[in-house]
């Protein structure tokens, strides 16, 4: 059994990094409500974007590389979004652990794989296993606040990458904030802009039905009307409606027509000033509207997993200090007996 | 923040006006007439507007709570400043997707005037011919004198 003074020390740490885990976690639980206010008040911009684009791409016949690809699948930029420090559970890891899945597997079937990482837990992760495939590591984000100019500099560098011919596909990985308890790490197809799924699931040709949709309905949407051929006029529910919907209806236009579909219900809108203008126009920007929600959700849910990791460490640091104080009061008692026996006999003895 | 209670109500006259940006959503709300500056011109939407989608310039979007006939009222409108952005027209709805927006009234002449100043003293700053970099200010010139424009309109 430890000495007196040992425990006592023990017990003064413990309840040191007590008060720096509660204090962590009240930081982390103010930030947490900003983060979140944030990333709230960018899903209308983002929702809408997303609508935009998916009414572009239904009556836009020639589709620009950013939206239907390179026209191949064996390049891969997997861009890697975490936070900047630690101390949050399991959050980091989640994410990377994602990623690496999907670069190893990719890698296994012979393509080449690169990191974009944004945050520097990300980067310290992947190190030693893919050291020599980061090709860029972007600090301090969320310092002092998100930027959407932040994003959309990232969004011009991987579109400058993506022209210049330096990877086909492009995929962001994130936490998405569902609670303070919760967060789940999932992968966003950037690149081609048309389907969103993983990596892993890019190469057989019926991407954009069926498969596993990780997104929102509205995204699944998009995949599908461009599925359904060149043109239609006449969706029902613009923006709305399940991806196998919107499919069928896609397909069936694409052999009707465009002229006759208007009757069903809307005329295709007009465009100022053509659509291939304004696609080329939308298509960088979504990208950089896409990594800006990326990061605001990865911001909330870093702050979540932090907090929820605080309150743990404070309450184990709690139960640890109980636990202690037991031992020390047990080992102070028996030392006080110890005396007390002791004195006792000296007395008996004279 | 968006909010559901005052859903279009398009016999009114009136349509869903929505400007948002990609940090908040700046304006929200039934508006009878938005004046907005597209990339090819100055365009008016009404309740009913034909289907539409347009990129914008930076300019200045007005916007009426009531229109009288089709032209704007007397009354003094809502005035933002846009830095460019798209505008999607159709459905009793308009929604403004711009990447910055700026209410005029909150705009101060002084300040844009001398950031307007500094970056023209930028622009004869640029040695050789680093033609990115002077093309890099020529916009943001360009983006400065919008925004004075719309202010000292604003003024008058």
């Amino acid at each position: 059994m430890a000495g007196l003074k040992e425990l006592r020390a023990r017990i003064a740490s413990v309840r040191s990094t007590q008060k720096i885990t509660s204090a962590m976690k009240l930081v982390a639980g103010a930030k947490l409500r900003r983060a979140q206010e944030q990333a709230q008040a960018a899903r209308p911009y983002a929702e809408r974007m997303e609508n935009l684009l998916a009414e572009l791409a239904a009556s836009t016949p020639s589709q620009p590389p950013l939206m239907s690809g390179s026209g191949k699948h064996d390049r891969h930029l997997l861009v890697v979004g975490t936070a900047d420090r630690g101390l949050c559970g399991g959050f980091n890891a989640n994410i990377v652990r994602e990623a690496r899945r999907d670069a190893n597997q990719l890698i296994e079937e012979g393509r080449e794989v690169a990191f974009y990482c944004l945050g520097r837990k990300g980067r310290d992760q992947l190190r030693m296993q893919h050291g020599d495939r980061i090709i860029a590591v972007v600090e301090n984000l969320t310092r002092p606040q998100p930027s959407f100019s932040r994003a959309r500099e990232i969004a011009a560098d991987i579109t400058r990458r993506f022209e210049a011919g330096e990877f086909d596909v492009c995929t962001m990985y994130f936490s998405k904030f569902l609670s303070a308890l919760s967060q789940e790490p999932q992968a966003l197809r950037l690149i081609p802009a048309a389907d969103g799924q993983s990596p892993n699931d890019g190469d057989n040709e019926t991407t954009a039905d069926g498969g596993r949709h990780r997104q929102s309905p509205s995204n699944a949407n998009i995949a599908g009307d461009n599925n359904g051929a060149t043109a239609d006029g006449g969706r029902q529910s613009p923006g709305h409606g399940d991806s196998q919907n919107s499919e069928k209806i896609g397909q069936g236009q694409g052999v009707a027509g465009t002229k006759g579909a208007s009757a069903v219900s809307r005329g295709a809108p007009e465009f100022e000033p053509g659509q291939d203008e304004i696609l080329a126009e939308l298509l960088p920007h979504n990208l950089a509207v896409q990594i800006w929600r990326g990061i605001l959700e990865n911001n909330a849910s870093e702050q979540g997993a932090r907090m929820t990791a605080m309150d743990n460490a404070t309450r184990n640091a709690g139960e640890m200090i109980t636990r202690l104080t037991l031992v020390y009061n047990r080992s102070r008692q028996a030392a006080v007996t110890t005396e007390l026996i002791e004195i006792v006999s000296a007395k008996e003895a004279m | 923040m968006a909010s559901e209670e005052t859903a279009a109500a398009p016999e009114s006259g009136r349509f869903r006006f929505e400007l948002a940006t990609p940090e908040a959503l700046a304006a929200s709300g039934d508006y009878g007439l938005v004046i907005v500056p597209g990339s090819e011109g100055d365009f008016g939407v009404l309740a009913g507007h034909a289907a539409l989608i347009s990129s914008l310039r930076p300019g200045v979007v007005r916007a009426w709570r009531e229109a009288a006939g089709g032209l704007p009222p007397d009354e003094a409108p809502e005035v933002w400043f846009v830095t460019g952005g798209f505008a999607e027209a159709g459905e009793g709805r308009l929604t403004l997707l711009v990447q910055e927006a700026e209410p005029v009234g909150e705009m101060d002449a002084a300040e844009i005037g001398q950031l307007l100043r500094n970056a023209r003293e930028d622009l004869e700053d640029v040695k050789g011919d680093d033609e990115a970099a002077r093309d890099e200010i020529r916009a943001k010139i360009a983006l400065l004198e919008a925004r004075l424009a719309a202010c000292s309109e604003q003024k008058n």
